[in-house]
């Protein structure tokens, strides 16, 4: 039952992503509501289908492990909808919607699930290891799809035809705004969860594998959000140089999701 | 004859003629009670702005009224006077003139807000002096109904006009909220100072004017109590300024990319907004390119105004469109609803007629059986519906064709419902 439900929540993505696409092209009100509705009741959907596969699972971190793309999805989509709530903008829906999309579809399609390797592990480090690492990523994403915004939008007003198709985009203010607060958001939660992760690790195997490429990613990407932090805070950064810092981050971000098929500590892909 | 409308407004009439026909708010409704005893006037309404003077009648059955006559004397003005600058339009043409000026269409700057406030405001006036009742209220909400209709399917009202405007918005597109950003005025001139103004009434607050006349700058300041800076000491205050207006002489760009650069390092890099109305400009285009730096000289600016021209024609076009929908679609259902008490009244005078025959009969028929008593109740009930099923279904579809009031007024008159109908219009006439 969860992965149906799951995958009714794929069918209402799936209405935000041809609007992510459609609003490449042109805005409509009327669509734009539409998607905003589906992605609400994706986002139902996919709470009920987590919240049945830990139910019935019976273990808490088992159910978390095997869901991971969609709760990830499912935090992103929290994200966009408390930034919409501050900010009442859904521009970062073009990026927002077919990531989730991704995700989501990921986890409805895939045949077999994660095995996590040993249940024996301290599960409430690991609990907060995946809850805290997802919602950085998932504030990061926001950070990375705002200063990508960012950067159009200061495209389109530097090439003094403001009135084209993306006019509906925030003020670049409120842009840099929601970016600068993901961010903020986001680094500490990263942080939070790389510091649970490598106590997860320690009780475990004792010590921390640095040169895992997982972990060995995921601290080369916290080192690029210091940065952002630091040259956004001291500096003041933005527009391209700092979309450019976040694009690298998001880059690394994926490719240490990747890296879960070749990492021996996060070694619970079946073989 | 049913709605009339005879006005001036800023197409018609010079300003001269328009402010001595303009009537104050005090006076308006002592004006639409003289308008609603006017010859022939059923109700009347008076919208009456600083871009123009409307007076909108519905008329006693098929007469026109001598709108003419009412301004004449209520202004005690010559009739050649006025005669030239009056417009006068009747039936659907008056609804589509109250339809487009509820909408916006008919103004000064197509698509200003503030009109169908005035025109609510008007007709609050006159709904509570009684002058506005039946068929004005009819059109009048009516007309609300349109101009909101144009308002939310078009882009008539969402694009502003003027360079002021324009920047403006730009800086809100920019800057988001306005609100407690500062304005840096360098040089002095009639359009700066238009757009500073407007900054200004959009929530800029701290205002800084520099001028090579350091007395032009204080004069200047003041005006917008304003803080007035020496020119040399330009480059250190300006990075203190969210918007900069410049428009000054100078043969050369006064702001160059290195100044954007200093600039934005004090700044951490808060964008800036630089609206350049000078010619030759005063600042280097070089500088568009910096990171957070965004110029716009008076060519861009015009442009923009004139995209927004262009978009505005191609918006007002649709709103037309929308307006000679409504204003059939709004005769159709006045004369439908015109038909219905016609029938209605129609139906009650033949029930009438075959009641007092089944009465004047019933002596003759002796006593009847519960039986009986119903088949001439059904007899006669059916002769008379099938007799009426041809008109009734006439009048019904001659509704929403044009000559409906023709049949009406035959139907009426064969019928001898006319006198009854007369009664009933005269006697709400005395009432009021």
């Amino acid at each position: 039952m969860s992965l149906f439900w799951l995958r009714i929540s794929l069918g209402c993505y799936g209405i935000g992503l041809l609007y992510a696409l459609f609003a490449l092209t042109r805005t409509s009100e009327w669509f734009n509501r539409v998607a905003l509705h589906a992605a609400y009741l994706g986002m139902v959907f996919q709470l009920v289908s987590l919240v049945e596969a830990i139910y019935f699972s019976g273990h808490m971190t088992v159910a978390l492990v095997h869901n991971s793309e969609s709760l990830l999805a499912f935090f992103i989509m929290s994200v966009f909808m408390a930034t919409f709530l501050i900010y009442k903008t859904t521009s970062p829906g073009i990026i927002v919607f077919p990531l989730v999309f991704l995700l989501t579809f990921m986890a409805a399609t895939r045949e077999q699930p994660f095995v996590l390797m040993s249940p024996g592990m301290r599960t409430g480090w690991l609990v907060a290891h995946i809850g805290l690492i997802f919602l950085g990523y998932a504030a990061l994403i926001l950070s990375f799809c705002a200063s990508v915004l960012y950067l159009v939008q200061q495209r389109s007003l530097k090439s003094k035809r403001p009135n084209g198709m993306l006019s509906r985009l925030p003020a670049l203010e409120e842009i840099d705004q929601i970016g600068y607060r993901a961010l903020l958001i986001g680094f500490p939660f990263m942080t939070l969860g790389l510091i649970a992760g490598s106590v997860v690790a320690e009780s475990f195997f004792g010590k921390v594998d640095f040169y895992d490429p997982k972990i060995l990613l995921s601290l080369l990407m916290w080192a690029v959000y210091l940065v952002m932090v630091y040259t956004r805070w001291i500096a003041g950064w933005r527009g391209r140089k700092a979309a450019m810092l976040a694009s690298v981050a998001f880059a690394i971000a994926v490719c240490a999701w990747l890296a879960n098929y070749w990492s021996k500590t996060h070694g619970f892909v079946t073989s | 004859m049913r709605f009339q409308l005879i006005g001036v407004n800023h197409k018609s009439a010079p300003v001269e003629v328009r402010e001595r026909l303009a009537i104050p708010e005090s006076q308006l409704p002592e004006a639409c009670r003289q308008l609603a005893e006017h010859p022939e006037v059923e109700e009347g309404m008076i919208i009456s702005t600083c871009n123009r003077v409307e007076v909108i009648a519905s008329t006693k059955n098929g007469s026109a009224a001598d709108l003419r006559g009412f301004l004449h004397r209520y202004f005690q003005l010559a009739p050649e006077e006025l005669e030239k600058h009056l417009y006068e339009y009747r039936e659907n043409d008056a609804v589509r003139h109250v339809f487009r000026v509820a909408s916006s269409l008919d103004s000064m700057v197509v698509g200003e807000p503030q009109i169908l406030g005035q025109v609510k405001e008007a007709y609050a006036t006159a709904r509570a002096v009684g002058s506005v009742r039946n068929q004005l209220d009819q059109l009048v909400t009516r007309a609300f109904a349109v101009a909101k209709r144009v308002r939310t399917e078009t882009a008539v009202g969402s694009s502003s006009v003027s360079i002021a405007s324009v920047a403006v918005e730009l800086a809100k597109k920019i800057f988001g909220n306005l609100n407690g950003k500062s304005v840096y005025l360098v040089g002095a001139g009639k359009m700066s100072e238009l757009a500073a103004r407007h900054l200004l009434a959009h929530g800029c607050t701290a205002i800084f004017v520099a001028n090579r006349t350091f007395d032009r700058a204080v004069h200047l300041a003041d005006k917008f109590q304003g803080q007035a800076v020496r020119f040399e000491n330009l480059y250190e205050t300006c990075d203190r300024a969210d918007i900069v207006i410049t428009s000054t002489g100078a043969p050369h760009a006064i702001f160059r990319r290195e100044h954007g650069e200093q600039f934005l390092s004090r700044r951490k890099n808060r964008p800036m907004f630089f609206i350049d109305i000078a010619v030759p400009r005063d600042v280097d285009p070089a500088m568009n390119k910096l990171d957070g730096i965004f110029v716009y000289d008076i060519d861009d600016l015009q442009q923009a105004v004139a995209s927004h021209v262009a978009d505005r024609r191609k918006e007002a076009e649709r709103a037309e469109a929308i307006v000679t929908l409504e204003v059939e679609r709004f005769q159709t259902r006045l004369q439908s609803l015109d038909v219905v008490p016609t029938i209605v009244s129609l139906q009650d005078h033949l029930e009438t007629i075959r009641q007092a025959e089944i009465d004047r009969v019933r002596g003759r028929l002796g006593t009847l059986t519960p039986d009986q008593e119903m088949a001439v109740e059904a007899l006669t009930r059916g002769i008379v519906n099938k007799i009426m099923h041809t008109p009734i279904s006439t009048l019904k579809s001659a509704a929403r064709e044009p000559e409906a009031t023709t049949i009406v007024e035959l139907v009426r008159r064969m019928f001898n419902l006319h006198e009854r109908r007369a009664a009933k219009h005269g006697g709400s006439g005395e009432h009021n």
